[in-house]
């Protein structure tokens, strides 16, 4: 409760990238989200971890305004999210789109330009040499021309990355970009975090994936519907706060923080 | 001189429900289509009685005021927690049944059958003239789509980076402030003044065909968004010829020949189609057998 109190007396004049106060969710009538206060660092690469259920989804959506909130306040860099939406970079789960859709991976990077273009203008020569660039940063410059649905589950993965950077926001959020990818994808996703975030960048990612935290992220927050911790890897990331988090499957915990090779469920 | 009225109509016709079909079919919302076809009815009948005539601007703003109704309550039952497909079902049939009753109720002072509004009389196209001053315009059907065309151009021109970005991913589309909401409520309106200005010509049934079938046969043909549009529009318009061709030749229902080519072009799309066609993909098989 600590936590809360810090953000509500800072609250008046914070700039960091992220502050969230007292955000509350409900679907129906059941609570996803209750009374979620915290505040990120310029520059951190964030994990979001807990349960399935938990409402990591959900607290992306809700800062990014997708979902009504009961109540709450979402701050970016000390100003509500609508004013800051050019600062803002949002991945979304990978099966939430139609990969059938009638496109390319050129175009699908494109239309992270949109947010620049205005009302009426179109994407032009400048958006498109961004779109290209943005696309080789994630390796995938050679399939610019070639339609999404022939795209292995990886690429797509990157080119949704690759939108991303396109962009050009200071604060990112990632729904579970790690998820189902390959080897290479998830090595060209850690490269990019890092690359994100020697840029000042902020990033905060929705990860399932247990034994990979401490190697991914700066800080973790821990959440099952409240806010069960939130700080640094090495002092959150811990064996108590994890069983207050998942509870009563600590059991599977246990094997999984000993061998690296157990990921989580997936979905939300 | 009738056969070109009747096919300019039918390539009209087909033109404004090409063009809207392809964001139907891809936002997987065609039934919607179906839906709102069938809920303008009342609308259509209600500014009949109203204003006495059926080419009124009336008439176009109350089909466009059911065709919105029929998708805030098929939006709101869903998400009250029915089936999507149940309540586009039961929004659809009780407005269409509501025009319906009103139909057979006043259809003795009025000269407006069901059999019209069903299945359309593009036939009579040339029969109905707008007159200025004495001088003969052509007919008032071919005014009307042509207009409808023009907004739906204007519109989906201008704005053709939130229709996609809408139709693609939603959730991107409104984080970066694109009113989601805005842009489906436009779709749904233009589909209904769509539905209005064709009802006339090929009936309320029938052009739900003319909106979905030339889209999902585009939809085999291409991977572009903007090609695909253009097939929509080329395969529905193909279909309205050929279509005409059939009824001339074998004295039937125009729209219902019409309907026909357009399903017979999609079973050739669905079979023979470069990239996704059936036959095509079994011929590849095989050589690679080889």
């Amino acid at each position: 409760m600590s936590l809360t109190h810090t953000v509500s007396s800072r609250n008046a004049k914070t700039t960091a990238p992220l502050a969230i106060n007292g955000l509350s969710v409900a679907y129906q009538k059941k609570p996803v989200l209750r009374n979620v206060s915290f505040e990120v660092k310029e520059g951190e690469l964030v994990g979001v971890i807990g349960p399935n259920g938990a409402g990591k989804s959900t607290l992306m959506k809700a800062a990014l305004g997708l979902i009504p909130s009961l109540g709450g306040e979402v701050l970016v860099y000390g100003k509500p999210y609508k004013q800051q939406r050019q600062m803002i970079g949002y991945v979304p789960q990978r099966e939430s789109v139609d990969w059938d859709f009638p496109t390319n991976a050129l175009d699908v990077v494109l239309m992270g330009r949109y947010g620049h273009l205005g009302w009426f203008r179109r994407p032009g020569a400048k958006d498109k040499a961004i779109a290209l660039e943005c696309l080789n940063k994630v390796g995938m410059a050679d399939y610019a021309g070639r339609q999404i649905s022939q795209l292995s589950g990886g690429q797509q993965q990157r080119v949704f990355l690759a939108r991303a950077l396109a962009q050009d926001a200071k604060l990112y959020f990632m729904d579970e970009p790690f998820a189902g990818v390959d080897a290479a994808t998830e090595k060209a996703i850690i490269t990019l975090l890092q690359e994100l975030k020697k840029q000042g960048k902020t990033v905060i990612v929705v990860h399932h994936d247990l034994a990979t935290v401490q190697d991914y992220f700066d800080s973790v927050l821990l959440l099952n519907v409240e806010l069960q911790a939130y700080g640094p890897t090495a002092e959150t990331f811990t064996q108590e706060q994890l069983q207050r988090t998942y509870g009563g499957r600590l059991a599977f915990l246990d094997r999984s923080l000993q061998h690296p090779s157990f990921s989580g469920g997936k979905g939300e | 001189m009738s056969d070109f009225w009747i096919l300019l109509t039918g390539a009209l016709v087909a033109s404004c429900c090409g063009v809207l079909g392809v964001f139907l079919v891809l936002r997987k919302m065609a039934m919607i289509g179906d839906a709102i076809s069938h809920s303008v009815m009342p609308g259509i009948v209600v500014a009949f009685l109203l204003s006495g005539s059926r080419d009124s601007l009336l008439m176009m703003f109350a089909a466009l005021i059911c065709g919105l109704l029929t998708t805030f309550l098929i939006q709101m039952f869903q998400q009250s927690g029915i089936q999507a497909d149940a309540s586009i079902g039961v929004v659809f049939t009780a407005l269409f049944a509501i025009g319906v009753v009103l139909v057979s109720l006043y259809a003795r002072q009025v000269h407006l059958d069901q059999d019209a509004i069903l299945y359309g009389e593009i036939a009579y196209v040339h029969w109905n003239i707008w007159e200025v001053g004495g001088i003969n315009m052509g007919p008032k059907a071919v005014w009307l789509l042509g207009f409808t065309l023009l907004v739906i151009l204007t519109v989906i021109g201008l704005f053709y980076k939130q229709f996609k970005l809408c139709a693609f991913d939603p959730a991107l589309a409104a984080a970066i402030g694109i009113p989601v909401a805005v842009f489906h409520y436009l779709l749904m309106g233009l589909v209904s003044m769509a539905t209005v200005s064709s009802f006339e010509s090929v009936g309320a049934i029938l052009v739900v065909g003319l909106l979905i079938i030339p889209a999902s046969t585009a939809y085999l043909l291409t991977d572009q968004l903007g090609v695909m549009i253009g097939l929509s529009i080329a395969v529905g318009i193909a279909s309205t010829f050929l279509g005409y061709g059939a009824a001339v030749l074998l004295d039937a229902s125009i729209a219902g020949c019409m309907v026909c080519a357009a399903s017979l072009l999609f079973v050739a799309a669905f079979l023979f189609s470069p990239s996704h066609g059936i036959v095509i993909k079994k011929l590849r098989l095989r050589q690679l057998a080889r």
